[in-house]
């Protein structure tokens, strides 16, 4: 039981933090960089995402076993395009300045290749329970790349968090920060910030294996 | 730290002594240019030798953060860090405030040449890089020109605090490529030879900064071709446009001494880094940069277009490089 509940939660934080769809397999990039001018833009994105990845693993999972394998990329898309669509109307109806600011990369998720390479890689060949699990960490580190580097664009950009003041009226904007080339440059710096602790974990671990083999 | 297998090493002799080292390069640079700053610092008062500090600083602290741990004993390095800054601060508004500054020579060291592996592997001149990325982020403060002023008194947005706005409540004064620009009006010919105008920090003396250039070229520090090419570029094109309309475009002498076409011909196009190998592919460039800058000083939305010739130029040096490549001896017409 207890290897079963470990082997439970390495699933789902490896989407979290190990394997982060964003800063690790750097999947997913143009919604990333598209509409990550504001947190809460990016909050709706991941949002989006995470509803649309959760419901179909579940159902890629639930299905498997009737999707033919040479039609099944047909298959996923036509159940991630569902709920896409689903995602797209709600999103009209009850929050349409957010729709109109996110546009066209709503129908854009069905590309998402974060979304498809879950199915392919990972619901497709697993029980339901652990298809869940996966979904919601790959979908909860996507919606906090996004939430991040939305705030730091933000914040460097026009001086607000979710539309709060932090500065002041003498806030001096960095006009860059909203702008594409900000994006580029800002998840730039935050992959290499993972990368450079990466490296540096795996420094510490070398030497502490060294040490240890010495002792022996 | 030891070493256990030495990277370097030395044979009895005979053996060349390199004269040429880029300390010593970097070295006659900042003699060649300290002219021109004094210059700048003289007109424009203490307030812009602060905003000069405050780049060289911001190039430093990176250099030295991004640097291997072994490395950080030379604090200041070969002396390329601070020549960065120092180029940067020259091409920046004497009111900048100082954080502003402090962050075009951080990203001018970070993104312009810490990334791409450090002196000598980088794309674009560093230095350029910093201010494309200033007037991107900041373009209200990055345009305000202050006319030359009293030595002592500092424009208070020079002190703005970090992330904040800064007041500017120093003269102000459009730039001689401004006032032609927006206002057809010219500035003396005399007074952009000294100096005596709006502009950026250290653009302004013309003459000095020509002073610094014929240093270099006696030192051997920099391609004659370069600054050269792209001023008989920028003149020539000039003339052809001042002859089909002389009311409405401006001369070649003003378009050559005007803006930042000195200090980028002499400082910035030169980097060896940066610009092409054989002396070909080095014309090409130099009547590229020349051509552009023209273009996008009279038909673009700028009123400067320095930066973004050399820029553009640094782009395509792999390509020119490339295809100026000279015939192996002795090996046929087609060999490479």
């Amino acid at each position: 039981m207890a290897k079963s509940q470990q082997q439970a939660y390495d699933e789902f934080i490896k989407g979290v933090w190990r394997e982060n769809p964003v800063f690790v397999q750097v999947l997913g990039m143009c919604p990333m960089l598209a509409v990550t001018n504001s947190a809460i833009n990016g909050i709706a994105m991941g949002l989006a995402t995470f509803f649309v990845l959760v419901c179909s693993s579940f159902f890629v999972s639930l299905l498997k076993s009737f999707i033919p394998k040479q039609v099944r990329i047909s298959c996923f898309i036509i159940i991630i395009a569902t709920f896409v669509t689903v995602v797209d109307y709600t999103l009209l109806a009850l929050v349409p300045k957010v729709h109109k600011e996110l546009g066209a990369f709503i129908p854009l998720i069905v590309a998402n290749c974060l979304i498809l390479g879950r199915q392919e890689a990972f619901a497709s060949k697993n029980t339901i329970p652990m298809a869940m699990l996966d979904a919601v960490g790959m979908a909860s580190g996507f919606l906090l790349a996004l939430v991040s580097l939305g705030g730091i664009r933000e914040i460097l950009g026009e001086g607000k968090l979710l539309g709060f003041s932090l500065f002041g009226p003498n806030f001096e904007p960095w006009v860059i920060m909203i702008l594409p080339p900000g994006g580029f440059i800002t998840l730039g710096l935050m992959l290499l910030f993972f990368n450079w602790v990466e490296e540096r974990k795996k420094k510490l671990d070398a030497q502490l294996a060294a040490a240890e083999g010495g002792a022996d | 730290m030891t070493q256990k297998d030495p990277k370097l090493l030395i044979q009895p002799g005979p053996q060349l002594r390199q004269e040429m080292t880029t300390p010593v390069v970097m070295r006659d640079v900042w003699y060649a240019l300290t002219p021109a700053t004094l210059a700048g610092i003289w007109f424009f008062g203490l307030g812009a030798f602060l905003v000069l500090l405050a780049s060289i600083a911001g190039a430093v602290l990176v250099e030295w953060f991004f640097s291997p741990q072994e490395k950080r004993r030379y604090f200041l390095g070969d002396g390329s860090a601070i020549l960065t800054g120092w180029l940067l601060g020259l091409t920046l508004p004497p009111a900048l405030p100082m954080w502003m500054a402090f962050i075009g020579g951080a990203v001018a060291i970070g993104l312009g040449k810490t990334i791409w592996g450090g002196l000598g592997g980088n794309l674009f001149n560093p230095a350029l890089v910093g201010r494309a990325f200033l007037l991107a982020t900041f373009p209200i403060a990055m345009t305000t020109w202050t006319a030359p002023g009293d030595f002592f008194s500092i424009p208070s947005s020079v002190f703005a605090l970090p992330l904040m706005q800064g007041e500017v409540d120093a003269l102000t004064q459009a730039s001689p490529l401004g006032l032609m620009k927006f206002a057809h009006k010219e500035t003396g010919f005399f007074d952009l030879l000294f100096g005596n105008t709006s502009g950026s920090l250290g653009e302004t003396s013309g003459l000095l900064l020509i002073l610094g250039g014929v240093y270099l070229w006696w030192r051997r520090d920099l391609d004659w071709r370069i600054p050269v090419g792209i001023l008989a570029a920028a003149m020539v094109f000039s003339s052809i446009l001042f002859l089909i309309d002389p009311d409405k475009y401006p001369g070649p002498i003003f378009s050559a001494l005007s803006g930042g076409m000195l200090l980028g011909a002499i400082y910035m196009a030169t980097d060896p880094v940066t610009s092409p190998l054989t002396p070909k592919g080095t014309w090409i460039f130099a009547i590229g940069i020349g051509l552009l800058v023209i273009l996008i000083r009279v038909f673009g939305g700028f009123p400067e277009g320095m930066m973004y010739a050399i820029l553009l130029m640094n782009a395509v040096t792999p390509l020119i490089d490339r295809y100026t490549q000279p015939r192996v001896f002795g090996r046929g017409l087609d060999s490479k």
